[in-house]
């Protein structure tokens, strides 16, 4: 078991003919990915041809639908200007579960698609800016490189790309697996955030602990942190990036941003010291953490 | 991007916003030619990007042409935080009867915009959040509707705004108007002013544009002004680097947001200041590495650099080859320690390994070298 996505989750691919489109595709299906349909808008009716297998590409999200009622989830390769309305276009298609990669969406196109998808309901988004997600060994729905995970029993969410790899790495080489690993975004507004994937890492029996990778910016950290405490039956391990940013700078992620007193390091570690959620204050520690609480 | 007080006044005027007439001088001599054509009391207002030009003597009344001279004369070429004032405006003075605050903020907790109105105008509005938060009205507003009139009544009512109540809730539209259709991150207008005769003006404003939004803006490309920023942040913009300048001397490059941030932070536990935040993004190639090795060795500041590399999507080896490059030209004139790990590490390691490139395997040892070679 895991969260979200497994090895029998069916995969749209968004803008499949495109270079990068192209190449995560198939690196997605080298990974066992069941990836069954591509879409691009003006080139319905061809094939993605890539490791002997013949994807058909459709028109429109709501084509590919139609000929793979199956379909679970798509994963999106097009340029940010375009983002919101691929993800929404899937949304309306009826794909329950939409992945954003797209770095550089103008933040007001954002807040609208979070905005109407929450009132559609019964559709989940993964991202903007995020390098999507993986069940170790089973599916992976994103562009993280596929030897830094390996299967196991902690969850992880992440709001960084590459710290997500050397997290993951670092557990790796110490005999620790992943049941379900989540980049949710280096964004302000992003679809799903460390409150929405914390209850589904609680209720899943393969899930022993879950490492909670946040930076400053917003206050998504203290949220979290206020649910664990009054909800959170398994060990919570976490770690902050950014702790020396100055305020006001953007570092690098758009949501990387202290504004005033708000996003500030200092009031996300209070709160995991609060909510009793012991933080790394290096990467390897938190291998250390884990295995703490893991009781190895 | 930020805005000056002109440019943001010129964009609320377009969305039909009332803003006090105003022009923009360089010399002294312009300023008087202004205030002679208006013949009344005039402002000269200081346009830097930085807030709390009143409190630096950037802001003057001015009574006459003449006065508009001095008054300009002492504003021109001040240093207001740093940044020199090259050019003021010099508008028409507004008889301030109520001065009220009006803002739209990026709010993360609602994932919208929310509209904060105050009775308390004119002054910081960070400084009334902090200590008088009551004081402050707070309306989230749905982005795929906007702010409709009935909702901006309604808020002007909540937080005691006294005055014309049209008049107020259609600055309220015409400002969200504005910051959505330009795509702003933040637009206030503060003070909001009722004046004697009852008019509802904005006499001063704030916008920032959200840069990943500027595509779609090209006419707001104009009010971009490169001398405003950091003329190494200029460079690494135009390499397509997400870099930020900062004030210590180990100069740091990495791959992706949350590992370069989270090298600033080792750099700072082992005892060191990072001079700037460089990510080098995904995938980059050598010829990348290499500009991102060129563009830190240029910073002064810099005395040692800090290279921390987790290979994902980039391939070490890429980065290895930037490297040698900077190394072989001549470029790489300082203190070097790397950390490279994940794909392609083995490649990268057997490039460097006759060269003289100090390797480390973690992140905290590269610190703690560069560090201490940099303080030698």
């Amino acid at each position: 078991m895991s969260i979200l996505i497994n090895k029998s989750t069916k995969v749209l691919v968004q803008g499949i003919t495109g270079r990068e489109g192209a190449y995560h595709a198939e690196k997605m299906l080298e990974y066992g990915t069941q990836v069954v349909a591509g879409s691009t808008p003006g080139k319905g009716g061809q094939t993605f041809s890539a490791l002997g297998k013949s994807i058909p590409v459709y028109n429109s999200v709501r084509e590919a639908k139609e000929a793979h009622p199956d379909l679970d989830a798509s994963i999106i390769f097009v340029p940010p200007a375009a983002a919101a309305d691929a993800t929404l276009e899937a949304a309306h298609a009826g794909i329950p579960l939409v992945v954003n990669i797209a770095e550089g969406m103008p933040v007001f196109d954002m807040m609208k698609v979070v905005k109407e998808i929450k009132n559609m309901g019964g559709v989940r988004l993964i991202g903007g800016n995020c390098p999507g997600l993986i069940t170790p060994g089973e599916c992976k729905l994103g562009i993280m490189p596929a030897s830094t995970f390996k299967a196991g029993r902690v969850g992880m969410i992440s709001r960084s790309g590459t710290l997500t790899y050397e997290a993951s790495a670092m557990l790796a080489a110490a005999d620790i697996g992943c049941s379900t690993v989540v980049g949710i975004g280096g964004d302000p507004i992003i679809g799903t955030t460390f409150i929405d994937l914390l209850p589904m890492f609680n209720d899943d029996p393969d899930t022993d602990a879950v490492v909670m990778i946040g930076e400053i910016g917003g206050a998504d950290e203290e949220q979290a942190a206020e649910w664990i405490a009054k909800h959170m039956k398994k060990p919570v391990i976490s770690f902050i990036s950014g702790r020396t940013a100055p305020k006001g700078k953007r570092m690098g992620h758009a949501g990387a941003l202290i504004m005033g007193n708000v996003g500030t390091a200092e009031s996300k570690l209070e709160a995991m010291a609060k909510a009793n959620v012991p933080v790394a204050d290096t990467m390897d520690q938190i291998v250390t953490l884990t295995k703490k609480a893991l009781g190895i | 991007m930020k805005l000056h007080e002109y440019q943001a006044k010129e964009l609320l005027a377009s969305y039909g916003v009332p803003v006090p007439p105003g022009k923009i001088a360089r010399t002294p001599e312009e300023a008087k030619a202004i205030a002679n054509e208006y013949n009344a009391l005039t402002v000269i207002k200081a346009q830097v990007h930085v807030g709390g030009r009143g409190k630096a003597g950037g802001v003057k009344l001015a009574k006459d042409a003449n006065d508009a001279f001095e008054k300009a004369q002492a504003i021109l070429g001040m240093d207001i935080k740093g940044l020199t004032v090259k050019k003021v405006l010099v508008a028409k003075a507004v008889d301030i009867a109520k001065e009220y605050y009006c803002g739209l903020i990026h709010d993360r907790n609602v994932q919208s915009f929310t509209l904060m109105v105050s009775k308390e105008g004119g002054v910081d509005i960070e400084e009334v959040a902090a200590t008088n938060p009551e004081a402050i009205t707070r309306f989230a507003i749905d982005p795929i509707k906007g702010l409709r009139a009935f909702e901006a009544r309604q808020i002007a009512l909540d937080a005691g705004l006294e005055g014309n109540l049209n008049k107020i809730a259609a600055m309220m539209v015409g400002l969200w108007n504005a910051c959505a259709g330009s795509d702003a991150t933040l637009a206030e207008i503060n003070p909001l002013v009722i004046t004697t005769t009852g008019e509802v003006i904005a006499a001063d404003a704030k916008i920032d544009i959200d840069d990943n939004a500027m595509s779609r803006h090209p006419d707001l490309e104009a009010y971009r002004e490169v001398e405003a920023e950091h003329p190494l942040e200029v460079e690494a913009k135009a390499f397509g680097f997400s870099y930020v300048k900062l004030d210590g001397h180990i100069g740091v490059i990495g791959n992706g947001a949350g590992l370069v941030m989270t090298s600033l932070d080792v750099v700072s536990r082992v005892g060191g200041k990072a001079a700037n935040f460089l990510d080098i993004g995904g995938g980059a190639k050598a010829e990348i590495v290499y500009n991102a090795v060129k563009l830190v060795c240029k910073d002064p500041d810099v005395k040692g650099i800090l290279i921390n590399i987790f290979g994902g999507i980039t391939r070490a080896d890429e980065v290895a080859k930037g490297v040698i490059r900077a190394l072989e030209e001549g470029i790489l004139n300082k203190p070097l320690a790397m950390r490279v790990a994940g794909t392609a590490v083995a490649e990268a390691n057997e490039l460097l390994k006759d060269k003289p490139i100090n390797i480390y395997p973690t992140m905290m040892e590269a610190a703690t070298a560069v560090v201490k070679e940099a303080s030698a």
